[in-house]
């Protein structure tokens, strides 16, 4: 380590101090302090949480990583849980730095203060990437993460009309989010030639009727003072402008997700060794402990995954450091850190895995199915190829059935929990596609619909009635519809393609705020009604 | 604009209502949330000017990371709104240049 503390006043010592309180943080502070150790959590937001709070998404994983839980939903069970174990959390705190040997200096209000540790966990997270371009500085312009902050925390909309750009999960779920808070996507960009992240995020985007333009970059942003139109062009392998397909779209917001860089400032600070990672981290050893003995990393800031894995992250560090000051056995260690890495491991399989993070050569699942270039290059299933998938299959059914269109390996696995009656299956390997069983008999519960956190499960009748089919969808977007409604149903483009009466709408606490909507469409339809548009929704 | 309702989140946690100005116009926001949120609630967009191409700035970050979105409050520059929590009767001033004033930047704009 570089430096000393000296004057700033020493208020107190704990066993291990955690420096952010998001879902690597809290994780790593609940655990330690089952463990025993005393534990002081440091913040500089007002509020703990990190970004938890602004996610409203079901989570993906399985059920020990808290599957189909809104991300919001944990973030309180972790604070429960912290308080409850009497973990010290310190908020509007800015750890200024880290210090020999193991000691922070904090800013908490106007005072300058030393708090020291026999660990350290650092888990500050990561800030937002940026490209620029001409006019990215005019108001109305934001990240990704100040919309969800705007809208998510705080209940205001960032705009009307809204660009996203960049077409990961992030730009995906953000995009749906405005949705959801009663703003216009007018389209999705990405200068890859590929949707970075889940297809399935993609889909239930494409399906509103939001249009994705892969290999488009913003050529600039005009306006008054405020952002009030923006010019998108194609670009071509070697990221240059296709001169000639400039579009002019008229939007008021424009939603930056260019990817998350990790915020390891401090870490540099402490003298830990670098690498670079895709931004740069402290390098980490199985524990998360970095070349600085006692001072750990976890979540994003030591590499960039998602909150799931930060969790599980967090709590090996505090492992880690349970085990440094003795506060487990080595078999405790053992026993524990085995079944946190088996979970972490799960996690980091399928598709969108680490090494196979911006593969464009991928044509295929791991079962060998073709992957739908359709959904890659345009954010939905084609009609044509919905049926080689094994939650959909070419089989004619009789009476209620789930229609699972999950086509990529992708961790996740609640569909195969929600239904009693045996109808889905995924295996014990969590990325494996679903597969509907076809001897089974679903009973119309719905719970696999809304179960599903990619909203990919449709319940379809084609034999109800004849010349009709009921399409059950998940459905969270408000005003709900009423029975007897009347709207249009939309294929998996967005596009309308027939009338569509609400059979019903059903919604339960056990569904967790996602209605499931029946409606009522011309048979041939049945495999192309994918959503319900109110008649008085123009777009 | 205020979201009315939400199809998930069943309500926001907000603080009484106040009243604070901007630029000498009363505005109503909730007390405890940040400043920038009462201020694009009410549709302002321009929260300051650069000091040397008088470039106009407004909301980026959100999370006080990237400090676009400082003001003058209760005539402190360079305060981060979006990271300040909203107080009765706070004097919110569009924020010219580095120090504040409209003066400092040697223009009118």
């Amino acid at each position: 380590m570089v430096c000393k503390a000296e004057g700033a006043r020493l208020v107190k010592r704990y066993d291990l101090i955690v420096i952010g309180a998001g879902p690597a943080g809290l994780s790593a502070a609940i655990e330690a302090a089952k463990c025993g150790m005393k534990v002081g959590v440091f913040d500089e937001n007002a509020r703990p949480g990190g970004q938890l709070f602004k996610q409203i998404h079901k989570f993906f994983g399985s059920k020990e990583h808290k599957a189909k839980i809104r991300g919001f939903q944990i973030g309180n069970e972790l604070l429960e849980e912290a308080k409850e174990l009497l973990v010290d959390v310190h908020l509007n705190t800015v750890v200024m730095g880290i210090y020999e040997p193991l000691r922070i200096t904090v800013n908490e209000g106007d005072r300058i203060s030393s708090y020291a540790a026999d660990n350290i966990v650092i888990a500050t997270g990561a800030s937002e990437n940026m490209v620029p371009y001409d006019g990215w500085t005019l108001p109305g312009v934001i990240g990704a993460g100040a919309a969800q902050t705007l809208m998510n925390l705080h209940g205001v909309l960032p705009g009307k009309r809204v660009l996203m750009v960049g077409s990961g999960n992030v730009g995906l779920v953000v995009s749906f989010q405005l949705l959801q808070a009663g703003c216009q996507v007018v389209a999705v960009i990405d200068a890859a030639p590929r949707i970075g992240g889940y297809g399935v995020h993609a889909a239930k985007v494409a399906r509103t009727g939001v249009p994705f333009y892969l290999s488009h970059t913003i050529v600039r942003a005009e306006g008054d003072g405020k952002v009030e139109k923006v010019i998108i062009a194609q670009v071509d392998e070697r990221w240059n402008v296709v001169p000639g397909t400039e579009k002019e779209l008229e939007v008021d917001t424009i939603c930056m997700a260019v990817g998350l860089s990790p915020m390891s400032q401090l870490a540099r600070l402490a003298g830990c060794w670098m690498e670079d990672k895709g931004g740069l981290v402290p390098c980490c050893d199985e524990f998360g402990q970095t070349s600085v003995e006692g001072v750990f990393a976890a979540g994003d800031v030591a590499g960039i995954e998602e909150a799931s894995s930060a969790m599980i992250g967090g709590r090996i560090a505090a492992l880690g450091a349970a085990r440094r000051s003795g506060f487990l056995t080595d078999a405790e260690v053992k026993e524990k850190y085995d079944h946190y890495a088996q979970s972490l491991d799960k996690l980091r399989r399928g598709m969108f895995s680490h090494e196979n993070k911006g593969r464009t050569d991928l044509v295929q699942t791991d079962e060998g199915y073709p992957l739908s270039m359709s959904l890659l290059k345009k954010g939905y299933l084609d009609a044509e190829e919905v049926s080689q998938y094994p939650g959909v299959g070419t089989e004619k059914r009789i009476g209620i059935h789930p229609v699972i269109e999950c086509t990529q390996n992708i961790p996740c696995n609640p569909c195969q929990d929600a239904c009693h009656f045996g109808c889905i299956q995924v295996g014990d390997e969590i990325t494996a596609l679903p597969q509907v069983v076809l001897d089974s008999r679903c009973t119309n519960c719905g719970l696999c619909v809304a179960s599903c956190s990619g909203q990919a499960i449709f319940l379809v009748d084609e034999t109800s009635e004849p010349g009709f089919a009921t399409i059950t969808i998940p459905y969270e977007f408000l005003p709900l519809p009423q029975s007897g409604e009347k709207g249009m149903a939309l294929d998996r483009s967005g596009k309308p393609i027939c009338d569509a009466e609400v059979v019903r709408v059903k919604t339960s606490p056990a569904f967790d705020h996602t209605a499931l909507l029946t409606m009522r469409v011309p048979q041939e339809m049945s495999g192309q009604a994918r959503f319900f548009r109110r008649r008085d929704v123009v777009q | 604009m205020r979201i009315a309702e939400h199809p998930i989140i069943e309500s926001y946690q907000k603080g009484r209502k106040v009243t604070f100005t901007f630029d000498g116009k009363e505005m109503e926001g909730f007390e405890g949330e940040p400043i920038a949120v009462a201020l694009r609630a009410a549709g302002v967009m321009i929260h300051r000017y650069t000091q040397k191409r008088h470039e106009p700035r407004g909301i980026f970050c959100a999370i006080g990371r990237c400090t676009d979105c400082v003001m003058v409050v209760d005539g402190r520059p360079n305060i981060r709104t979006c990271m300040t929590p909203l107080k009765e009767g706070m004097q919110v001033e569009t924020q010219y240049g580095v120090q504040g004033g409209r003066g400092e930047t040697g223009e009118t704009i």
